[in-house]
């Protein structure tokens, strides 16, 4: 396999003060956003192996998820060094393609003609609460959006990137189930129960929580007896709920419901304690109003 | 009767006139069809065993970090990933919780700076940088992606545009201009794979849009790295992404 070596990635570096020219002339096509400045892309790595591929039997899921190694967390925490990081990703990659890939190569090549994920996710951006993590997704099984708090917005706040990756989940890859999983310990729904009623408008992270104002005013009302960090709890399970509801504001996925083409549910882990709730939303029609407390069925919690 | 259902039956024909090795061989091919059978998903029956199985193997085994990142996270990278099913970092790049702040979307697309517009991307990047000062943001595109292939046929193909999808991909309209004009003779496979690349440079350059990246930028505390995964051929190729005023202010 090619490796990198610290004196090829100097010339690289090197090289590309030669070409400034070229460099702007790239640049210029982006726009006029940002006057003066040039850009330079330097291939650091390129990650290719010229072994033959073998064919195998399919391994059965979910088993495919590797041991924790604390040491390579480590040793990816405390590198400074970029050429470290470089090398890091390309091993990490390396390793992905030799125990997984390659040894589910029938697999991998049938997914790289479609996808068919059954599921559509909607988690936190938290580096803790990653779905193919913590329930064990593998490739080809889950499409996923995750943004911070994982909020949906609902149909009326307009174009945004989650309620574009819901109509591409339902309406293209036509999947059966949504599910929005909330955590414990959100800094996203934790900044949303601590802003001042008066909006901040030069914070992004103010901007977006908004969405989830609902929550908060229901959590107010309803746990406003206990302390800050359970209400932010509380909120953080009523935020998913609140997600449900603004799942049903856009039309073609209430149709999915209705026709029974697609489930609703809701999650929550708590990575305290390490347990999963999962419940799932009782669409009933006529009885279901907009207004109304969510209708719930199959709760299930997991310990 | 599915494709699945005539595998079986096709391989069962076997058992009956081989050797012992050999049925247990097809038995086990069997078995292994079965339960990779996607048409049978039991939803709740898929998330259990897949928590299940984190608990055990993870959780439950390194109870000294899950309790640690209980306490806070500090992830060194934030990503930017597609939402496409085949190609979660957490896979390919086997990142670890903890690890990496990701944020998965259409096309893996970072908008320029526009706090009305686009406050759902500006917020993670604003939490990432700001509050977690991670060091590293990852942009990562991918083979046969579905939205980039938007971008580059319509409206072209004169279809039926969508509510909200179109919206979001002609973020990447600089990098459809780019391509066309290089590679227009190319064939429109060849013209999105340029695309799919081009689009995550673009990326790149809108993250320079917002000023706690531009400030990171500035004092050295923050690195760009752009990336492109590539499931046909199972290969993976890394960008370190350098805005030239680093290069004015060093000489």
């Amino acid at each position: 396999m090619a490796t990198l070596s610290p004196s090829s990635f100097t010339k690289n570096f090197n090289s590309s003060i030669d070409f400034p020219i070229t460099s702007f002339q790239t640049f210029a096509i982006f726009g006029p956003k940002l006057k003066t400045e040039q850009t330079h892309f330097r291939l650091s790595t390129s990650f290719k192996t010229g072994s033959p591929l073998e064919l195998k039997a399919m391994k059965e899921p979910p088993g495919l998820t590797q041991k924790l190694d604390k040491n390579r967390l480590d040793r990816l925490a405390e590198s400074e060094n970029g050429c470290d990081l470089f090398e890091d990703l390309k091993h990490r990659f390396l390793r992905f393609k030799k125990h997984k890939f390659e040894e589910n190569l029938g697999h991998f090549q049938n997914l790289a003609e479609g996808q068919a994920p059954k599921f559509m996710i909607i988690a936190c951006a938290d580096s803790r609460v990653c779905p193919s993590v913590i329930l064990g997704f593998q490739p080809g099984e889950a499409f996923m959006v995750r943004n911070v708090a994982n909020l949906v917005p609902p149909f009326e706040s307009g174009p945004s990137e989650t309620n574009a990756a819901l109509e591409f989940a339902v309406n293209s890859l036509k999947v059966e189930n949504i599910l929005v999983i909330g955590h414990s310990r959100c800094g996203g729904i934790r900044a949303l129960m601590s802003m001042q009623d008066e909006v901040d408008s030069s914070s992004f992270i103010r901007s977006w929580v908004i969405v989830g104002k609902n929550a908060r005013l229901n959590t107010k009302s309803a746990a406003s007896h206990l302390g800050f960090d359970q209400q932010c709890r509380h909120c953080e399970k009523e935020s998913v709920d609140h997600s449900l509801l603004n799942l049903l504001t856009y039309p073609w996925i209430e149709q999915k419901v209705a026709k029974g083409e697609l489930s609703v549910h809701g999650g929550y882990y708590d990575f305290v304690d390490c347990t999963f709730e999962k419940w799932t939303l009782d669409y009933k029609g006529s009885n279901f109003g907009k207004n109304s407390r969510l209708p719930v069925k199959n709760r299930f919690y997991w310990c | 009767m599915g494709s699945l259902e005539e595998a079986v039956e096709g391989l069962k024909k076997f058992l009956s006139d081989k050797d012992d090795v050999a049925v247990a061989q097809i038995e086990k091919l069997i078995t292994g069809l079965k339960k990779t059978d996607l048409n049978e998903c039991d939803p709740v029956k898929r998330i259990l065993e897949g928590f299940q199985h984190f608990k055990i193997n993870k959780f439950d085994k390194y109870p000294e970090l899950y309790k640690k990142l209980a306490e806070g996270q500090w992830p060194k990278f934030l990503v930017f990933a597609c939402s496409d099913s085949r190609v979660c970092p957490s896979h390919i790049l086997d990142f670890q919780p903890g690890e990496a702040f990701m944020v998965r979307n259409i096309a893996n697309m970072v908008p320029a700076f526009d706090k009305l517009k686009y406050s759902g991307v500006g917020a993670a990047i604003e939490y990432a940088v700001s509050v977690l000062e991670v060091q590293n943001i990852l942009v990562i595109g991918h083979s046969r992606c579905g939205g980039i292939k938007r971008l580059m046929t319509h409206p072209e193909d004169n279809s039926t545009p969508f509510d909200f999808i179109d919206e979001w991909v002609k973020i990447g309209l600089p990098a459809k201009v780019k391509v066309q004009a290089e590679f227009g003779d190319l064939p429109l496979e060849d013209q999105c794979k340029h695309c799919e690349k081009e689009s995550v440079k673009l990326s790149l350059c809108n993250l320079e849009t917002y000023p706690y990246v531009q400030m990171g930028l500035a004092n050295k505390k923050l690195r760009l790295m752009g990336g492109y995964y590539d499931f046909v051929h199972g290969k993976f190729e890394l960008l370190e992404f350098e805005p030239h005023f680093h290069h004015l202010f060093s000489t």
